[in-house]
């Protein structure tokens, strides 16, 4: 068990007219090597969730457990918490600071108190992990990059701590298709390297389909389903009441069933649907 | 913090909240410039009943409206503190090595600590019920005259108003960036002053970087819809006087009037201390 959380619950701004809360009740476990898809509208609580995960929100109420490290404690182990989750906020390009970007992806390492020879290590591997040529970037300002790179130099921050659990806010936001692309290969790159276990926030259906193992529907601060994909986007009743749009592979299944062509399974890649088309064909 | 208001307003629908902003704001100079005409115990205890009654009728928590109180509690009691230590009297109360304590030091220090609670408290109101786009808004239909002498007294308020629309803005940015320095084991809580100093890096410069892409940013949508400073706008609130502004206006100006009354003309202390007589 990678992940434990119960009956989270956070209000923002508590005691004064502002008071929005944002979770209620969130129970949740996820388990090492899990790809988890967070969906849901804009304002259910999913960043809000995510910013308990290494205690970027402090917990007001329920249990939250990383690993053996227990967030509920009066004083948990933060050092090591923020080594073991690693957070890359939306936009992360926005929080380079350094003169290089050398510079720039030690600060994690540098922070977790590590030696030298270490953080020079971990900074070249990151660096090149990201798909960002080492020798040739290392020494250049971060702020006279192009998007595409500065968001690659941020993750590279992120992942130089090495943490075993990547937690990624809307990281594909405001990319090309190609941008986009290229940022989900390399999570999954991430993923077989060192962060077995991923949680991505995405709007985009397609790429959380083709992706996650498991996706959690939030809906006004609640978990409305924790399930597989398939579980999610074929419950019709469920997607109506949370007014959640299906990925393009699930859209053309259910019209071509509409259309009386019924598929032999559930597809939700391109994958599956390739295969299930090619299967029903060779029924015929 | 989505919200566009931000800093002290505390939204309610009180009577206070609607009154006319330019009202509000006239008020609250007359009353800083009443209460120097303060000279008795028995007026700062009126002007004191006065802010209860006025934060009574906005809605407004006593425990929200003291709080503003904390901000200048080291001043007070720096002023208050000097002006008991060096002000030299007649009636010595207390003398002890170089300290020497006098009857008149004594009151001096209460009074200018009561002056400075109070010149605190009732401004506080004004910023508690009203938003700041609005107090804008009344400065500069307040400052409207000026114009005939050239002054740019649209371009003056549009600068605020934007100032005040940034501030929650950058309120937000920072805090995401400081989550975001956090989330890699930035450590903002221990260290002396020197390193504390040091973990804000981090923090101000991608800040002050993003401060200039926003400001870049809105220069060019205004002048995309075409934004000139002389054109003749409208407003989207139009502010207008009413009865209530009128009554409001009528209640506080009489209650100043009594501190000048009492100040010149006749003495509350006097008359309340003749009837224990
Ligand atoms: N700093 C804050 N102060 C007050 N309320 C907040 C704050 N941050 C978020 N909220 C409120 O908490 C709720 C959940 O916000 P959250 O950011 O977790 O949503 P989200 O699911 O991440 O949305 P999005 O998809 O737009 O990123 C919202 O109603 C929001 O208004
Ligand atoms: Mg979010």
């Amino acid at each position: 068990m990678s992940i434990e959380v119960k009956n989270v619950t956070y209000t923002y701004s508590p005691k004064t007219p502002y008071a929005a809360t944002a979770l209620k009740g969130v129970t949740l476990c996820i388990e090492e090597g899990e790809y988890v898809g967070i969906i849901g509208k804009t304002g259910s609580g999913k960043s809000t969730f995510i910013q308990h995960l290494n205690a970027l929100i402090r917990l007001q109420s329920g249990e939250i457990k990383v690993y053996d490290i227990d967030l509920s404690a009066k004083k948990p182990d933060l050092k090591r918490l923020r080594g073991t989750v690693g957070m890359v906020m939306q936009y992360p390009e926005y929080q380079l600071f350094d003169e290089t970007v050398e510079k720039d992806v030690s600060y994690g390492p540098k922070n977790l108190g590590l030696d030298e020879a270490e953080i020079k290590e971990r900074v070249r591997e990151a660096i090149t992990l990201v798909g960002l040529d080492y020798e040739d970037i290392r020494d250049r300002s971060p702020f006279e990059l192009s998007g595409g790179q500065k968001r690659r130099v941020a993750i590279a921050g992120v992942i130089a701590m090495r943490p075993k659990v990547l937690v990624l806010d809307e990281p594909i936001a405001g990319l090309d298709p190609k941008g986009k692309q290229e940022i989900l290969a390399l999570v999954k790159k991430l993923k077989e390297s060192f962060s077995p276990t991923v949680i991505v926030v995405s709007h985009d259906m397609d790429s959380v389909a083709e992706n996650c193992d498991k996706i959690a529907l939030f809906a006004e601060g609640e978990i409305a389903r924790f399930a597989s994909p398939r579980e999610i986007f074929y419950d019709d009743e469920l997607l109506a009441k949370t007014e959640l749009d299906c990925p393009s592979v699930v859209k053309v299944s259910k019209e071509l069933s509409r259309l009386g062509m019924s598929l032999p399974s559930m597809p939700v890649t391109k994958a599956e649907l390739i295969a299930a088309l090619r299967e029903r064909r060779a029924n015929e | 913090m989505n919200n566009i208001v931000f800093g002290q307003y505390y939204p309610s629908n009180s009577p206070v909240h609607k009154l006319d902003p330019r009202v509000k704001l006239l008020i609250v100079l007359f009353y800083v410039v009443t209460v120097f005409f303060v000279v008795d115990y028995a007026m700062y205890g009126a002007l004191f009943l006065f802010i209860v009654a006025v934060a009574l009728i906005s809605k407004i928590p006593l425990r929200v409206l003291f709080r503003t109180v904390r901000a200048v509690v080291i001043l007070v009691l720096i002023t208050s503190a000097i002006n008991l230590f060096f002000t030299k009297g007649e009636q010595l109360l207390f003398s002890w090595k170089f300290i020497s304590i006098y009857k008149e030091g004594v009151e001096r220090a209460i009074k200018l600590a009561l002056r400075l609670i109070l010149l605190m408290l009732f401004p506080s109101i004004l910023t508690l019920t009203t938003t700041p786009m609005e107090l804008t808004d009344a400065i500069e239909s307040l400052l409207a005259p000026l114009k005939v002498i050239k002054v740019p007294v649209h371009a003056i308020a549009l600068i605020m108003s934007i100032a005040l629309r940034m501030i929650p803005i950058l309120m937000e940015e920072t805090n995401k960036i400081i989550l975001a320095q956090k989330a890699r084991g930035a450590d903002f809580d221990t260290g002396g002053v020197l390193k504390k100093a040091k973990a804000m890096i981090p923090v101000l410069v991608p800040l002050f970087v993003g401060a200039f892409r926003r400001a870049d940013e809105l220069a060019l949508a205004m002048d995309a819809r075409c934004y000139s400073s002389v054109a003749k706008r409208t407003k989207y609130k139009v502010m207008k006087l009413t009865v209530a502004d009128l009554v409001a206006a009528l209640f506080c100006l009489s209650v100043f009037a009594l501190v000048f009354l009492n100040k010149y003309l006749w003495h509350f202390d006097e008359m309340i201390l003749s009837l224990f007589h």
